[in-house]
């Protein structure tokens, strides 16, 4: 079954169409990417889908219900989390709150129980907490866990990213160019987190420019070009698709996504 | 332990401090001076657990601190209504009126949302300055004096007792709410809106929460002013009250509990030790604020303890 539906989405900002008749499905348990040039609309998509914008043409559905243009904070609780290409952590609290902050939804939420009944609360706050350290020491982030935010090196930041987005328990997660400016061994510790996340029944949607991850990890791949689908499919026929050669990978692409296979 | 002690410290420096002080206040005169301390104090709290915690600025807070405060002197004098009931239903009002005016306000950010909480708290005075046949208009109202259990409360150490004590229980439950799911999506809020939202919180609804509860905790501060002084005047709702309540707040330190106590402590205190000044006076008072701000830009208290290697209190 389809996880995630998204169906013939445009939207326009000003006279610039960013995205036109795209579409594909998600199905449960697949890593699925979204490649394609910069500025093709893939940050756009994942916006849509995780109802950030609100397209102007076109659906997008979970589990197949309707979700278009619903609020991000109930996408979350219908099981869709994202992380964001330009780190979005909360600087100024330490890495273990920001972890916590992802199970907001896992937490007792009246305002009134937080404020009289501390004892309860209190509990609360311990699991909460356990739980959170879990999630840092499963993204190799405890010994970290005091730290502000802000003060993280980047490819922390980036796990750590992941480790808030799998607080909330989510069935499927929205990658936004996890890998973008990491070195190759951080690559790698990305791409092994990536598996594990999938392997536990998570499914991943990612969106990544390092084409020999890509290759890799995704069981099929959507192709955009200038808000468009170019192709569909998966790595091994991505990689030979003469379009695709064309517009995005280039000679080089293709060398480097041949030799990730080799 | 040392957790308890990290986050019921700042609490317990204030008790002390609340308990130790009158045995230094030589005369009435100083006691009234630390009343209005612990009044402004519990204000700003609520103000900085808007802007400081959740981030969201409000110019028109002495609005709902006149609310509060003209509820103990209209319904007693023209409804009859019992003084501490009046309180309650005051306080109630602000919360409820802050639930229905914050719902659109909240949706500005930054500038417009200053704008707009400024052109709520002139409303307020307005209506407090022209509604003559209620209010007194512009000369205000005489309060009458609470009565609890047959006695009344009059002696200037009573309020200093009843003031101090709600500047604490204020503090606890602010340190509650900090130290708590709602506490953490609003400092969230704060640091990225777009990722609070995608973590599950209602972003809205959260802001409007912190805004109710700030508003509350300015009409109990409004409240207890009147009591205190026996006579409250449009000005309690003014702009420059508004203003002068983010002052404390932003001197003090954003985000800092210490800090709101202590931004309110130094403009309660410097005009009283700057009359030296004559009329100097307001200049001296800019001047040092301006200076505060230079030096100590985050704030009296995060400023101070970041030099010091705190963690800020």
């Amino acid at each position: 079954m389809s996880i995630l539906e998204v169906e013939n989405i445009g939207i326009a900002f000003g006279g610039l169409r960013a995205l036109d008749r795209v579409g594909f499905e998600v199905a449960e348990g697949e890593i699925f990417a979204v490649i394609g040039p910069n500025g093709a609309g893939k940050t756009t998509l994942f916006n849509i889908v995780s109802g950030l914008y609100r397209p102007g043409e076109g659906r997008v559905r979970l589990l197949g219900q309707d979700v278009t243009g619903i609020e991000p904070h109930l996408l979350a609780e219908k099981g869709l989390s994202r992380t964001f290409q330009n780190l979005q952590l909360f600087g100024r609290m330490t890495a273990l709150e920001n972890v916590m902050v992802g199970r907001h939804l896992r937490e007792s939420r009246g305002i009134l129980r937080h404020l009289f009944l501390r004892r309860a609360v209190e509990h609360e706050e311990r699991e909460s907490r356990a739980r959170a350290r879990d999630l840092l020491a499963f993204v190799g982030l405890d010994r970290l866990a005091d730290q502000p935010a802000n003060a993280l090196p980047y490819g922390a930041a980036k796990r750590l990213e992941i480790a808030r987005a799998l607080a909330s328990e989510p069935r499927i997660l929205l990658l936004d160019e996890p890998a973008a400016g990491c070195n190759p061994a951080e690559t790698g510790e990305i791409e092994a987190l990536i598996r594990e996340i999938a392997r536990r029944g998570v499914t991943v949607v990612l969106v990544e420019h390092d084409m020999r991850l890509v290759m890799r990890l995704s069981h099929r791949i959507h192709v955009l070009n200038h808000g468009r689908t170019l192709a569909e499919g998966a790595p091994a026929e991505i990689r030979l698709n003469p379009a695709v050669i064309e517009a995005y990978l280039g000679h080089h692409g293709a060398k480097e996504a041949a030799r990730a296979v080799a | 332990m040392p957790a308890l002690l990290r986050r019921y410290g700042v609490l317990l420096l204030l008790l002390v401090l609340v308990a130790s002080l009158p045995l230094a206040l030589p005369s009435n005169y100083h006691v009234r001076i630390a009343t209005l301390v612990w009044i402004s104090a519990l204000v700003v709290m609520g103000l900085n657990l808007l802007m400081g915690y959740a981030g969201q600025v409000s110019l028109g807070h002495a609005g709902f601190f006149g609310i509060g405060a003209y509820a103990v002197a209209i319904l007693p004098a023209h409804l009859g209504v019992p003084p501490l009931l009046a309180f309650l239903l005051g306080v109630a009002a602000a919360g409820l009126l802050a639930f229905v005016v914050g719902r659109p306000i909240l949706r500005l950010k930054g500038y417009y949302l200053a704008v707009a909480t400024l052109g709520f708290g002139i409303l307020v005075a307005m209506v407090l300055q022209n509604e003559m046949v209620w209010t007194g208009g512009p000369d205000g109202m005489t309060v009458p004096r609470l009565e609890l259990m047959g006695v009344r409360l009059r002696s200037p150490m009573t309020w200093y007792w009843i003031s101090g004590g709600t500047l604490l229980l204020g503090m606890l439950l602010a340190i509650h709410l900090i130290e708590s799911p709602t506490g953490r999506a609003l400092r969230a809020i704060h640091d990225s809106e777009i990722a609070a939202r995608v973590a599950g919180i209602d972003a809205p609804q959260a802001k409007l929460a912190a805004f109710v509860i700030s508003a509350v905790y300015a009409a109990v501060g409004g409240g207890l002013l009147a009591w205190v002084n026996g006579l409250v005047t449009p000005d309690m709702a003014g702009f420059l009250h508004s203003i002068e309540l983010v002052a404390m707040a932003v001197l003090g330190g954003l985000g800092s509990l210490l800090g709101s106590v202590l931004g309110a402590a130094v403009l309660v205190l410097l005009p009283q030790l700057l009359t030296l000044f004559h009329e100097y006076e307001q200049l001296v008072l800019g001047l040092v604020m301006m200076l505060a701000m230079i030096f100590l830009r985050a704030g009296i208290v995060p400023s101070i303890a970041a030099r010091l290697g705190w963690r800020a209190a």
